[in-house]
């Protein structure tokens, strides 16, 4: 089964790279400065973890602490109690 | 591909005249250039136009089996003939042509009316059993191909491929029926059995009917089905992209069966750019294939057909369309069409199939239905976005992300709150069987403001919705939203416009037959049991799709925002044409549909150059108008005979 790290790294990089071989993905990296995604971006991404691990993110919750970046993302679900 | 007609005097022996018969099937030539046959029995009489493709010598039409109890004309093609007449021929039947038409005679008493469900193929069948005095109608799983019927008071029952053919049977007086332009206006299609003529019905896809002295029943013999929302069986992705390319493969390959070459349709999106690679890859190296081009750059995809036709590297030819030949053309599309339509996108097909024609070619394939049984529609992501929305109605920012449907939104930030309660509309209602598309349908349904108070008066919503209950299949409330969604796409929309107004009547128009691999039935039976989130992934459409197929496409294809196939409106009709005169104030005053007071203010709209942005809504107004109004010119003035002799 898949890890929680290999689920949203998958997704960002059929969603947003698509296959742009210039573009490294790092865990650590920042999402929006490297310019992979933007704000409808992330919502793109809440959309995808909502349904996929059965959560409801609070707009007060959609800040780059808790979702720029994939180690962001995995540290966030996993306060939400998702491994 | 072919035209069928026929008249059944039910309830006497009155003998069917062949000269009517023969009225009827002439206004069908362009649906079947290449023959002419029929068959008259006493009080029955069947009649074929042919379009050869298959068994060009043989298959004429009507076709019997060995004892002549059986007689059948038939509009299309059954693509896996070769096997079933093998397994026929095993079981004692005797074949006499080497056509497909032959096959449903033979399966017909093999399997009785069981027989419709071991055809792969598209077809609108007229079968006459003359031991039982029975006339049987069958059409095709998805509506490929139409067929449409009229019982008369007196037990006459007269059927055809297009409505013109009914409407000149002497005892039939062609009206058109607001409870059709009603459901359409609204919903963008009617419900089957309605049409748009009063009195003239449609045989509902995926079934057939039963016409004897006893009485009329219809029957289904298949339908779509997709499994329970949470009951899908948990499979990698490369299970399903495995078994998708054998099954679109096989769907592919049984489509080239022919006498004649087959070409292609390329428009540079996914689905077709899919079909012509396997066709390529596998077929044919000399595929010759056509496109559709727009000298208004905003719906012009030449560069992703170009970069196409560089990859795979096809014989191309390419036709544009401009404001001027829409224009002049729609009066074409709406004579073949025979409805009212909120766009003008068939005119451009409509070219297109001439172009096919003028360059020898009889068949292509395309590549519709990828988008309804693959999820590539933008209504099924704005379905998506708003259910998402709805989880937290208060939120500020989900509603964000219908700026990656509809850019324009993004352009005057002031708007924001406008678009948002346009969307809002009934946003937490998810558990409604037709959530994805009330929005489109509230839309649509502003249009009637333009009809006269004697037709506004006749329209009601509840008894679209009352027909759509009825009409639906009462298993969607089980189904995925994603699925509900879907279907609603496949049995609405797909056979009542995409297939039909934009498919088979403007290929048909210029004498061309489609063949549509994704709509195989074992291509959508296999798509339907696909999980939604390998369908849409996110918001990435035909996920599926593009990992299944991308080592035969080239990478700009593959991953190219997909762009909805559209074309220019307004500019079409401010012009010297049959159709842009449909919109004078005395025309519009003469047929009564519309209040000219409004359509002025319309009108002038599209007049004025201080206003650059047009809206959608105002655009498909006048293409409703317009195609009304050309209904009534072509098929209800007197002009109808006139229209018609001139396009012989």
């Amino acid at each position: 089964m898949e890890t929680v790290q290999e689920v949203i790294t998958n997704f960002i990089k059929e969603n947003f790279i698509m296959g742009r071989s210039e573009i490294n993905l790092a865990p650590d990296q920042s999402l929006l400065e490297s310019g992979i995604i933007d704000s409808t971006g992330v919502l793109e991404l809440v959309m995808f973890i909502e349904e996929k691990y059965s959560v409801t993110i609070d707009d007060e919750e959609l800040i780059p602490e808790n979702l720029d970046g994939i180690n962001n993302i995995v540290n966030f679900l996993k306060n939400k109690g998702i491994n | 591909m072919c035209g069928i007609a026929g008249i059944y005097h039910t309830n006497s022996k009155r003998p069917v005249e062949k000269s009517v018969l023969d009225k009827m099937a002439s206004t069908l030539t362009h649906r079947g250039p290449d023959e002419n046959g029929c068959y008259v029995n006493n009080n029955t009489g069947i009649a074929h136009t042919r379009l050869s493709i298959i068994d060009l010598s043989g298959g004429s039409q009507p076709i019997f089996n060995e004892d002549k109890n059986l007689c059948v004309v038939f509009n299309g093609e059954i693509f896996n003939y070769i096997e079933l007449k093998d397994f026929l021929e095993k079981k004692g039947h005797k074949f006499r042509t080497h056509s497909d038409t032959e096959v449903i005679v033979h399966a017909y008493e093999e399997y009785g009316k069981d027989c419709f469900k071991h055809f792969n193929g598209q077809f609108a069948i007229a079968l006459w059993n003359e031991r039982e005095k029975e006339l049987i109608l069958a059409r095709d799983r998805v509506g490929i191909r139409p067929v449409y019927y009229s019982s008369l008071p007196d037990g006459t029952f007269v059927f055809a491929s297009e409505v013109k053919a009914i409407l000149k049977y002497p005892g039939i007086v062609p009206e058109i029926d607001p409870a059709g332009l009603n459901q359409v206006f609204t919903l963008w299609v009617n419900i089957p059995p309605k049409t748009v003529f009063k009195g003239v019905h449609e045989l509902a896809p995926g079934s057939f009917m039963s016409v004897s002295s006893k009485g009329i029943s219809t029957n289904t013999f298949w339908k779509m089905q997709f499994p329970d929302a949470n009951d899908y069986e948990d499979k990698p992705l490369s299970f399903y992209t495995g078994k998708l390319k054998e099954a679109l493969y096989d769907a592919t390959t049984i489509r080239l069966r022919a006498d004649v070459p087959v070409a292609a349709y390329l428009s540079g999106g996914l689905d077709s750019s899919i079909i012509t690679s396997l066709v390529k890859k596998y077929h044919n190296n000399d595929l010759i294939t056509f496109s559709v081009a727009f000298s208004d750059g905003k719906f012009d995809e030449r560069k992703f057909q170009n970069d196409m036709v560089k990859y795979i590297n096809t014989d191309h030819r390419v036709i544009e369309a401009t404001y001027d030949n829409i224009g002049s053309e729609f009066s074409n599309v709406v004579w073949y069409s025979e409805k009212p339509m909120i766009r003008t996108a068939p005119a451009p097909l409509y070219l297109l199939s001439g172009l096919v024609r003028d360059n020898g070619i009889k068949v292509v394939l395309t590549g519709e239905g990828a988008d309804e049984f693959f999820g590539g529609y933008n209504i099924f992501k704005e379905d998506k976005i708003r259910r998402f929305w709805a989880r937290i109605p208060g939120s500020k920012k989900r509603p964000g992300l219908l700026k990656t449907l509809y850019p324009y939104i993004t352009r005057e930030p002031k708007m924001e709150r406008f678009w948002q309660s346009f969307f809002k509309k009934g946003l937490t209602d998810t558990g409604n069987k037709y959530y994805s598309h009330l929005i489109r349908w509230n839309n649509t349904s502003q249009i009637k403001q333009f009809f006269s108070s004697r037709y506004k008066e006749r329209f009601s919503e509840d008894a679209v919705f009352q027909e759509l209950d009825n009409y639906i299949d009462p298993d969607i409330d089980r189904w995925h939203p994603f699925c509900k969604a879907q279907y609603l796409e496949a049995r609405l929309f797909l056979p009542g416009y995409l297939l039909s107004t934009q498919g088979d009547r403007m290929m048909m128009g210029n004498s061309i037959e489609g063949r549509f691999p994704f709509l195989d039935h074992n291509v959508i039976e296999f798509a339907n049991t696909i999980p939604p989130e390998y369908k849409m992934y996110g918001l990435n459409e035909k996920y599926i799709l593009k990992k299944a197929f991308n080592d035969i496409l080239p990478d700009p294809v593959v991953y190219r925002p997909k762009q909805p196939y559209r074309a220019p409106i307004n500019q079409c009709f401010m012009r010297d044409n049959l159709a842009s005169s449909m919109i004078n104030e005395e025309i519009i005053k003469k047929y009564g549909y519309f209040e000219f007071d409004n359509i002025r203010l319309l009108l002038n709209k599209f007049r004025n150059p201080d206003i650059k942005n047009i809206s959608e809504r105002d655009d498909m107004s006048i293409v409703g108008v317009v195609s009304t109004q050309l209904l009534h010119h072509h098929f209800i003035e007197d002009t109808f005979n006139e229209y018609h002799n001139f396009h012989k």
